[in-house]
């Protein structure tokens, strides 16, 4: 690389330019067809089903530019190692830089970064596909999806260790497994009566911290009848690991007799539950 | 250890305080205990006295906090970090010559040889690095089994909470103590750090809090990670204090090496060393040290917050009385994710070091290279609440924050460009340092790619609080960080103990390091996205072979780090290869001076004529004149 | 001394010194664990546990502290909730209840579940529904769905106990249930009452604690 020939990328560049983008046409489908559809969170929900879509597009990003830095760095590492001891005490080009190079690089990176922001933002309308993640306590309109007002809440409360689940709607029923009706619009409100935890319906890819005090809200529709775990991803003490607890999605004839049915089996303590609030703050809250 | 036989460089002047007592680490130690059990069960019995929540719970904070404070303040009595102080105030005239007396007992000393704290800072950080790494093979052995085998659930949770948080806390010094500290001055033309007592100090408080935060073990542990999350760190156990105080002083810690090492860098560079003419490496820690003095004190805060809502009974974070949880979320990252950076830069720094030496080519697009570090440090307090995005924050604040981050990924891509156009045309050798130095891109790559599945707010709900999270921390840190470090040590290893490591062991280290680091982390990705939460004991069955494999992995990348200590003793005291002046034929000022470097450095003000990477260019003069003459001094701007 | 000897004598010193110190740090992590307790076998596929619960240790390391206590097939009452159950049997518990009553954060535990007959005996009186604030303590084994509330004595009771391990003597509430264990596997079980007195929201200190108000249950295949 003489000053000569500056004009000009060198043989070895186009030589690398080309197999890249042999291998990028090759992968990048390939990754999109075969890849995409497997990876997580699946499509058990419109969120995951959204969040998968995300993952794609971000995979078939970042593969060429693997692929390119993969073959860049291999290339050079080989073509310019030294031959000997002697070769490798004597001085490469004094070449400090190439200004045209450098915008270069530059400009193809903020692209790349304004598109995935860009499209980031775009998958958080959840109009579509929503994101299924926490919206906080009063997420305002352009963040809610078409049929929120015809969701089915439920809230979700967090304690050290387990999940309990509130049907306000339900006479404020209370159960420990969550259960939810097939192709329906659920609103999540995430609560919490001690600490932090956080709310992870893993295949349905919804997730949403349980802050105590407050309400965190998340809206998501399951598509896909199927039992599934829901686990806590916010370190909350002892038993963190083992805050679990079971997830079904069913259809919405078997949801109404599960309500029933558990309607019946909770009816003892039903009456000494407190009436529904989005949050509670139970005795006691200090210690003393 | 041969870097003990510094010639003595003049007669040293007994001050009249010497006669209280010789103050080193023993003194230290003593006095600590001393203060400990006067804060314990003098000053904090008094105080506690009358709260039930203190006396009737078998957890009495105030005593153990009042212990804890006043025994740190003994040990840096003792360690001599008053005597000055008194000394000025009694009229005593200003000396630099501080316990600078020879042999190995000054490590153990408080020193004002901005080498002797380089050295200290590397086998201390070291030492803690060894115990927080026996941690993680301790956390692997935990997860061969889906529930509780090998350690209970609450002892589990500490030894994550012990991992993390002196990871973190060490590796924030791993670069900037012993090479910040060893070379900046060196580099720069200098004779010493522009506050060599703070730079002492500043030392001196990391072991401190390394010892502290161990001995949350005895005090039945802390269950929160190295996030202290509130408001169950307010709830948790006694051990929770350690980690309190031990990152606070971390924080103190930072604070001081960051405002040294700029005022350092600001007022002593010698003449001649323009900013354009600053080793790369310089400018890394410049950036980092904006880092560290602008996020340090937030975190310094945040620790104090919780400890008053602990022992005073303040409600800074209690939700149900009047605080937030929000509060500490927002005050931890916003110096959490500068804290990242203050990990990743310095090793940005050392690798373009290490490049053009063994590329013999300048380093391609050096102002870029600064313009991209500057570019990390100042983006890294923007993006802060990517860490919220499911916490419950105002959800438009998302795409804004998505945004900034993702914008990071242009100055670290800057890097990379770096690199690439240094390698282009180059004579490459394939030595230790090169090997860490290459593998840090691959492995920074792969970090800073997931990195982008994180920083979108959508994909981020589902990867949030996963292994996904912990393996591209590990990519960034440990891959990155931790790579350089090892470059850099192997590389600057002939010039701060006159030993040249073993090359063959040092390849053995590394493709061990290497190969099973990515066989370690990679399949982390997969089982985060799977469903498997950090920081647990127990987890879903049918991830069981995939965790078994990642143990068995992380074994063998345990035992990498064992021929490391293999390879220093068997350099230094079998090999004994003659040291040559400069064994990596670099363009470096540090490679001009003798080994070891004198006490003062240089013995005259040295004159910069030349960057250090003019490689190939004709003609080009020695980076330094170590004999300068008045008149060259005058022109170079001295 | 050469450099070789001095070399040869410090990595002699560091490995041993390390040696010690990784295997003193290591056993510090082992030993905090309480002894497992087996339960009674008093049939085919049935066992029985014997539990108590009280107030204060009142002895060792933490006598302030609220605890559980189970008893050995040998009628030894000690200081550990590793409990070790077979599987695919039923399990009859008795807990002698000698606490006074705090109250459930969340009401929902005040009723007996994933029991046989989901219900409880309470000094023989069988008892579907326990008012949230006379709780105690509560049994609780989530992945197997059990919850038992545990009512507590009353504060004017004429013999409180004051020191574990209690006897039939002193004021106490026995309950007694039987639940049906599945698997092999390791559950946790723990207690939902706030009890934890001076610690915030009632669940620090021995609420976080194995050997106190958490524990394991083992349950073995034969």
């Amino acid at each position: 690389m003489s000053s000569d020939d500056r004009l000009k990328p060198p043989p070895e560049l186009r030589r690398i330019f080309w197999i890249w983008l042999v291998l990028s046409v090759i992968a990048v489908p390939l990754v999109v067809i075969f890849v995409g559809p497997a990876l997580p969170p699946g499509s058990a929900s419109d969120a995951a089903h959204g969040q998968q879509q995300d993952n794609t597009v971000m995979v078939a990003i970042v593969v060429p530019i693997m692929i390119g830095l993969l073959l860049y760095f291999i290339g050079s590492l080989i073509r310019f190692r030294s031959k000997d001891e002697v070769d490798g005490l004597t001085d490469g080009p004094a070449t400090a830089g190439d200004p045209r190079v450098m915008v270069l690089w530059i400009s193809v990176t903020f692209v790349i970064v304004l598109f995935l922001a860009a499209w980031g933002a775009y998958e958080l309308f959840p109009g579509e596909d929503g994101a299924g993640g926490g919206l906080g306590s009063a997420p305002i309109s352009v963040a809610l999806p078409a049929d929120a007002s015809s969701a089915l809440p439920v809230q979700v409360i967090g304690q050290q260790w387990t999940w309990t689940y509130r049907y306000p709607t339900y006479g404020g029923l209370e159960t420990t497994e969550l259960v939810l009706p097939v192709n329906q619009e659920v609103r999540f409100s995430v609560t919490s009566i001690d600490v932090i935890h956080s709310f992870w319906a893993i295949n349905l890819a919804v997730k949403a911290d349980a802050v105590p005090g407050t309400t965190n809200v998340a809206f998501v529709k399951p598509v896909r009848e199927e039992a599934s775990t829901i686990r806590c991803a916010e370190l909350c003490g002892l038993w963190h690991g083992h805050m679990t607890s079971r997830l079904r999605v069913v259809s919405p004839a078997a949801f109404r007799v599960w309500i029933a049915h558990e309607r019946a089996k909770w009816a003892p303590i039903q009456r000494y539950l407190p009436p529904y609030k989005p949050t509670y703050a139970p005795e006691p809250t200090y210690r003393g | 250890m041969s870097a003990a036989a510094i010639p003595a460089a003049g007669p040293v002047r007994e001050p009249w305080w010497r006669g209280l007592g010789r103050f080193n680490v023993f003194t230290g130690i003593v006095l600590g205990i001393v203060g400990y059990v006067i804060g314990a069960l003098v000053i904090g019995h008094v105080l506690s006295k009358g709260i039930p929540a203190m006396e009737e719970t078998d957890q009495n904070d105030v005593e153990f906090v009042c212990g804890l404070l006043l025994g740190i303040i003994g040990f840096l009595v003792g360690m001599g970090f008053m005597n000055y102080p008194i000394a000025r105030l009694s009229g005593a005239a200003p000396t630099l010559r501080e316990k600078e007396e020879h042999g190995i007992a000054r490590y153990f000393t408080l020193c004002t040889d901005h080498k002797v704290v380089g050295i200290q800072y590397l086998w201390g950080t070291l030492f803690f690095f060894l115990i927080a790494g026996l941690n993680a093979m301790l956390i692997r052995t935990q997860l061969l089994y889906p529930t509780e085998h090998f350690w209970s659930a609450d002892n589990y949770i500490t030894l994550v909470g012990l991992h993390g948080t002196m990871m973190m806390m060490m590796t924030t010094s791993m670069v900037l103590g012993p090479f910040g500290n060893y070379f900046v001055p060196v580099l720069i033309g200098a004779k010493r750090m522009a506050f060599p007592r703070i730079e002492a100090l500043s030392f001196w408080l990391v072991p401190v809090a390394g010892i502290v935060l161990l001995s949350a073990v005895g005090a039945k542990g802390f269950p929160t990670g190295w996030t202290g999350y509130a408001n169950l760190s307010v709830q948790a156990k006694l051990g929770m204090d350690c980690y309190l105080i031990s990152f606070a002083l971390i924080g103190i810690s930072m604070a001081l090496v960051g405002f040294n090492m700029l005022v350092t860098v600001y007022t002593m560079r010698a003449p001649g060393m323009t900013w354009t003419r600053l080793p790369i490496f310089v400018w890394a820690v410049i950036a980092t040290a904006f880092l560290q003095l602008l996020a340090a004190p937030v975190l310094i805060a945040a620790m104090s917050l919780v400890l008053m809502d602990r022992v005073v009974g303040t409600t800074f974070f209690m939700p149900f009385s009047g605080g937030s949880p929000f509060l500490y979320e927002n005050l931890f990252w916003f110096f959490g994710h500068p804290e990242v950076y203050i990990l990743a830069l310095p090793g940005f720094g050392l690798v373009l070091e290490i490049l053009p030496v063994f590329t013999r080519k300048p380093l391609w697009g050096y102002r870029l290279a600064v313009a991209g570090l500057l570019g990390v440090a100042l983006l890294s307090f923007f993006v802060w609440q990517h860490h919220l995005f499911v916490s419950g924050i105002n959800p438009d604040l998302r795409p804004f924050f998505m945004f900034t981050t993702e914008l990071i990924s242009i100055p670290t891509a800057i890097v990379f460009l770096n690199a690439m156009g240094t390698l282009w045309g180059g004579k490459i050798r394939f030595t230790v340092p090169m090997l860490f130095a290459l593998a840090f891109f691959f492995n920074f790559f792969i970090g800073g790619a997931s990195g982008v599945f994180l920083s979108d707010a959508p994909s981020d709900v589902s990867t949030h609080g996963t292994f996904f999270v912990m393996a591209h921390f590990h990519y960034t840190i440990m891959g990155g960080l931790v790579f350089a470090f090892f470059g850099g040590l192997f590389y600057w290893f002939p010039k701060m103990f006159g030993v040249h490591l073993n090359e063959r062991l040092g390849k053995l280290q590394f493709w061990f390091f290497f190969v099973f680091f990515n066989l370690t982390f990679f399949p982390l990705f997969a089982v985060g996205m799977l469903g498997q939460p950090r920081r647990v004991s127990a987890y879903a069955p049918s991830l069981q072979w995939l965790n078994d494999w990642v143990t068995a992995s992380a074994y063998v990348l345990g035992f990498s780090f064992v021929i490391f200590v293999v390879n220093v003793f068997y350099s230094c005291f079998w090999q004994r290869r003659k040291p040559e002046p400069n064994p990596w034929h670099s363009k470096g000022i540090e490679w001009q001076l003798p080994t070891p470097i004198p006490v003062d450095n240089f013995a005259r003000v040295p004159v910069i004529n030349a960057s250090p990477y003019e490689y190939g260019v004709p003609d080009a003069p020695l980076v330094a004149n170590l004999n300068p003459t008045h008149a060259e001094v005058v022109t170079a701007g001295g | 001394m050469s450099a070789r000897r001095v070399g040869t004598i410090l990595a002699a010193v560091l490995v041993l010194g390390g040696g010690v110190a990784i295997g003193l740090y290591v056993a510090l992590f082992l030993e905090a664990s309480p002894p497992p307790v087996q339960a009674a076998i008093v049939g085919p596929h049935q066992a029985a546990l014997e539990l108590q619960t009280v107030a204060e240790v009142g002895h060792g390391e933490n006598p302030n502290w609220v605890s559980y206590y189970s008893r050995t097939p040998g009628h030894k009452w000690v200081h550990s909730t590793i409990l070790r159950v077979p599987a695919h049997a039923l399990i009859h518990v008795t807990v002698y209840q000698y606490d006074s009553a705090t109250g459930l954060r969340n009401p929902l535990w005040g009723q007996p579940r994933g029991l046989v007959g989901n219900v409880m005996f309470v000094n023989g009186v069988p008892v579907k529904v326990l008012k949230p604030e006379l709780a105690s303590h509560t049994f609780a084994i989530p992945e197997l769905g059990v919850s038992v509330p545990l009512p507590g004595v009353s504060e004017e009771a004429k013999n409180p106990c004051s020191y574990a391990p209690c006897t039939l003597a002193e004021a106490h509430n026995t309950i007694t249930f039987t639940f049906r264990t599945g698997d092999p596997g390791k559950y946790r079980w723990q207690c939902f009452v706030p009890c934890a007195a001076g610690f915030i929201f009632g669940f620090g200190g021995p609420m976080q604690s194995i050997g106190y108000m958490d524990g394991e249950l083992e349950v073995q295949g034969s």
